[in-house]
């Protein structure tokens, strides 16, 4: 089945069957291999998207109930390609990440937090990231990623998406 | 000194150096390339790169390349093994550029990550690599000004005279690229005084890669053509493929081709199965779904670990298979014990759980062997390819990835030989990807254990008896990976009467490396028993291990015995009890009033070369609710913390990994096979289990630096079974801590 999608702004077309998740149409189809596989589940987050707005496992999530919903993937999260999302920036400026892997799906989760919370307290972070795994356990560092975000945001910075 | 040959890409201009590794053998062929690369060769000396080893290349716009040579699976020795390089080579860090080389053992020596090896076997000859390096850039200064080398100085990729002027590496490369390479006592290292990028916090080089999604990883690998993999193994180890439905499953939306792989008859290389090649991740995983298989599981089915923990705990009374170690007459002086503790401590089977799944692309053409993995032993797999496929050394080209976790399991190279296996048998590249479900049931697992202990204490308070017999579970005739205790084991050298006696279970279950494999299990047991003999005592559980660890500074590997004598390590007792007394120090220990509820525990280890101790302070509500509110780690890992950023995120990690182990994970075996499947019924630890603090401090030593993937890991779980004792008068002798109600009144 021939599929038009809205991913990170652009209109991109894949045949494919119609129980694909979203996360093989990115990585196998578009080449967009931010996403990640985790566990095919629901249960680890790496493979965290958002669709309009809203984080999202997109491994249970079949192409087929995607329509024109806009699709958003750590790709095409910063809105300036040249300039971090400020959860981004905020991941470099503190090496929050051991092997990486899980990062993307955390960076996503982290982006709709703060979108919705500018300043989110501990119990807010843990809530909001309790749906990702990192198997290295950064989460002390996760914490104080996410605050540092609220302040680069909070003094001025581009603001999420 | 080993020598070498040189490979068929240097040409006649290069030279070749050796430098040997105190205790010998070969560690670095250095190549003097004047021409640049090897695929470079022709281009003129005066406008080629300088080259002057396997590792740096600087070109004449000034660019300075770092080549890793270690597989990165987020220990960060992509980015701290070339701090050491630049510190040396007086280049802004800024401006390095580090590339993971390929796996090419006469060029770049050992390349296994394991065993938090990769700092210590490295740290010397990568300042002498950088040092080296820039040596020959002063020396291409002074002979272009007509200087002594002596009146030059190197900083910030820029040679200085002291007349003033100056010329940047980039300006020096080809007069550089022209002289030999000075001879190692030629060579002055920097003072580590005069250290600048060392002992920083240094973000990891990739870390805009990861922030941003770019491909990096094993499973991100795509090349023109490829295919799509997965294979079916049976879900009892080692089981055979009797019959499939092969041809069904061709006739499947996007499959290529289906068939089946007999296997190399062992448990840990090529296990049989059926493989699905297709034209997408999807499809493979779609049509798998579709497999139908008979399977000769094999005696495996019979063996349970319900069934196992039975026979151990009927033979626990009795003497064990073998002896380990004996000293004195543990059974006499339990007799004359003032005080007697008796207790049975028992550790299940658990996974890595990489979150990455095992992966692995493999190209078959014209009679090579091309693979790209997620691997930490890229030598592992390169020989499971000659054994298995018969393929010769040179017609094997690995390149290593960056892997999504590593902890052990990527020691092994099971899945890297499946996909080469595939990959031989199709007309294309293919990628291999396991599923969770797959990674979960055919992990090379941290074997259980149980230990059933007795301890003695004399009238003083003193530790006068220690017998253990300890039940561990075998592979080939031996016991698995992690799953042999020491004679040396810390504390049976300070313990007049001592015995650990060993049985074991023969099982076919493949057992595997886990992130400090022994350490990380046997530290709790001895430190949670040693903290239940504290308390009979009625001592402080850091002034009894004080008291324990004695005066001695030093305590010799084997030491007396009546048993077999050891093949530890010599353990650094001054080391352990100085590291003891700064964490206390540290945590405050003894200052505090705990509420009832809450309370304080302490252990220390010492593994791969490091000596940690760690306290933790926990709540344990009413509700039986666990919270770490404060964990506190004391390191010594000797003279240099490399990268602090990447030092503090090792320990960190270590600490919530222990704790996760420690909080939830268990593998049920069951008839041959894993009973879980997926993180739903194998939780992990998630943030919300995190402690609320974790604080870091490093001893510095004047000792040898060494690594820190895995010696932070052991006490962790002692340090807070011990603090959960404070805080609530309960004995943790079963992990995972799901098993204890912790509710209190």
């Amino acid at each position: 089945m021939k599929y038009t999608l809205n991913v990170n702004g652009q209109s991109r077309t894949v045949d494919v069957a119609p129980d694909t998740p979203m996360l093989w149409v990115l990585r196998d189809q578009l080449d967009l291999v931010g996403t990640k596989f985790g566990c095919g589940v629901g249960q680890c987050g790496a493979c965290t998207i958002h669709v309009n707005g809203v984080p999202t496992r997109s491994c249970m999530t079949p192409v087929s109930t995607v329509g024109r919903m806009k699709i958003t993937t750590i790709e095409g999260l910063a809105a300036d390609a040249a300039k971090l999302h400020p959860i981004q920036q905020a991941w470099c400026d503190l090496d929050v990440a051991q092997c990486g892997y899980c990062q993307a799906g955390q960076i996503m989760t982290a982006a709709a937090l703060l979108r919705d919370n500018p300043q989110p307290s501990d119990d807010d972070i843990d809530g909001a990231m309790a749906g990702n795994l990192c198997r290295c356990a950064t989460y002390m560092r996760i914490r104080a990623g996410i605050k540092r975000a609220a302040e680069l945001t909070a003094g001025g910075k581009e603001a999420t998406q | 000194m080993s020598t070498l040959t040189l490979d068929r890409d240097v040409s006649r201009r290069d030279f070749l150096k050796l430098t040997g590794l105190a205790g010998g053998g070969l560690a670095l062929a250095f190549y003097i390339r004047s021409g640049g690369s090897a695929s470079a060769a022709t281009a003129s000396a005066t406008s080629g790169e300088f080259a002057p080893n396997a590792f740096i290349r600087i070109t004449p716009e000034g660019a300075v390349t770092i080549v890793s040579k270690q597989p990165e699976m987020g220990q960060g020795v992509k980015t701290s093994l070339p701090m050491i390089i630049a510190e040396q080579l007086e280049v802004p860090w800024k401006d390095v550029t580090i590339e993971q080389s390929d796996f090419d053992t006469p060029k770049y020596g050992n390349q296994s990550a394991g065993g938090s090896r990769s700092t210590p076997n490295n740290y010397d000859n990568f300042h002498l690599v950088g040092a080296t390096a820039r040596t020959m850039l002063v020396e291409a200064a002074a002979q272009t000004w007509g200087v002594p080398a002596s009146e030059c100085r190197a900083e910030n990729a820029t040679v200085r005279h002291s007349s003033g002027k100056s010329l940047t590496y980039g300006q020096l490369v080809a007069k550089a690229a022209t002289l030999p390479v000075p001879a190692k006592e030629a060579v002055k290292l920097k003072d580590p005084k005069d250290f600048k990028l060392l002992g920083q916090r240094i973000a990891q080089f990739d870390s805009r890669k990861i922030v941003t999604g770019q491909p990096l990883f094993g499973i991100d690998i795509k090349l023109p053509g490829m295919l799509y993999a997965v294979y079916e193994k049976c879900p009892a180890f080692g089981g055979k493929v009797v019959n499939a439905n092969i041809d069904h499953i061709k006739t499947l939306p996007g499959v290529k081709d289906a068939f089946v792989l007999e296997g190399s008859g062992k448990v840990k290389e090529l296990v049989p199965g059926v493989a699905i090649v297709a034209d997408s991740t999807w499809a493979a995983f779609s049509a798998r779904k579709q497999l139908k298989i008979t399977w000769d599981e094999g005696k495996v089915a019979n063996e349970s670990w319900d069934s196992f923990v039975a026979q151990a705990k009927e033979k626990a009374s009795q003497p064990g298979e073998k002896t380990l170690r004996k000293n004195g007459d543990p059974d006499a002086a339990l007799a004359g014990a003032a005080k007697k503790v008796e207790a049975e401590y028992l550790y299940p089977f658990i996974s890595h759980a990489n979150l990455e799944p095992q992966n692995t692309t493999a190209h078959w053409k014209d009679g090579v062997m091309e693979v790209w993995s997620p691997t930490q032993v890229p030598s592992a797999g390169a020989g499971l390819i000659t054994r298995v496929l018969g393929i010769p050394a040179d017609k094997i080209k690995l390149h290593i990835t960056r892997a999504g976790g590593g902890f052990g399991r990527r020691i092994s190279a099971d899945y890297l030989i499946e996909a080469s296996a595939i990959a031989q048998k199709v007309n294309a590249p293919v990628k291999l990807t396991w599923s969770r479900e797959d990674d979960l049931r055919h992990d090379h697992y941290r074997p259980g254990g149980i230990h059933f202990l007795k301890g003695g204490i004399d009238a003083d308070g003193k530790v006068v008896a220690w017998k253990n017999h300890f039940f561990t579970f075998g592979e080939g005739g031996g016991p698995g990976s992690g799953g042999s205790l020491s004679p040396d084991e810390f504390p049976s050298r300070w313990i007049p009467n001592y015995q650990a006696d060993q049985t074991m279970f023969e099982t076919g279950w493949p057992m595997g490396p886990w992130r400090a494999p022994g350490s990380c299990v046997f530290s709790w047991v001895i430190h949670s028993f040693i903290d239940e003999l504290a308390h009979a005592a009625g001592r402080d559980p850091v002034a009894f291990r004080l008291e324990l660890l004695g005066d001695r500074d030093a305590m010799p590997p084997g030491g007396g015995g009546g048993g077999k004598k050891g093949g530890g390590a010599p353990y650094n007792v001054a080391r352990m009890r100085n590291v003891l007394k700064f964490t206390a120090e540290k945590a405050g220990w003894g200052t505090k009033k705990f509420a009832k509820g809450q309370g304080a525990g302490v252990a220390f280890h010492f593994s791969h070369m490091g000596y940690i101790a760690q306290i933790a302070e926990v709540t344990v509500s009413k509700e039986g609710q666990l919270k770490v509110d404060r964990f506190v780690s004391g390191c010594d890992v000797g003279a240099q913390i490399v990268n602090l950023s990447g030092a503090e995120n090792q320990v960190e990690g270590s600490v919530i990994d222990g704790l996760g182990v420690l909080m939830t994970q268990e593998l049920a075996i069951d008839r041959g096979r894993v009973v879980q499947s997926n993180f739903h019924d194998y939780p992990l630890i998630r943030i919300t289990d995190a402690p609320a603090k974790i604080e870091t401090h490093f001893l510095k030593t004047d000792y040898p630096t060494t690594g820190l993937g895995e010696p932070a890991i052991p006490p962790v779980a002692p340090a807070i079974c011990n603090a959960i004792f404070a805080a609530t008068g309960k004995r943790i002798r079963q992990m995972p801590l799901s098993r204890t109600d912790l509710r209190w009144s």
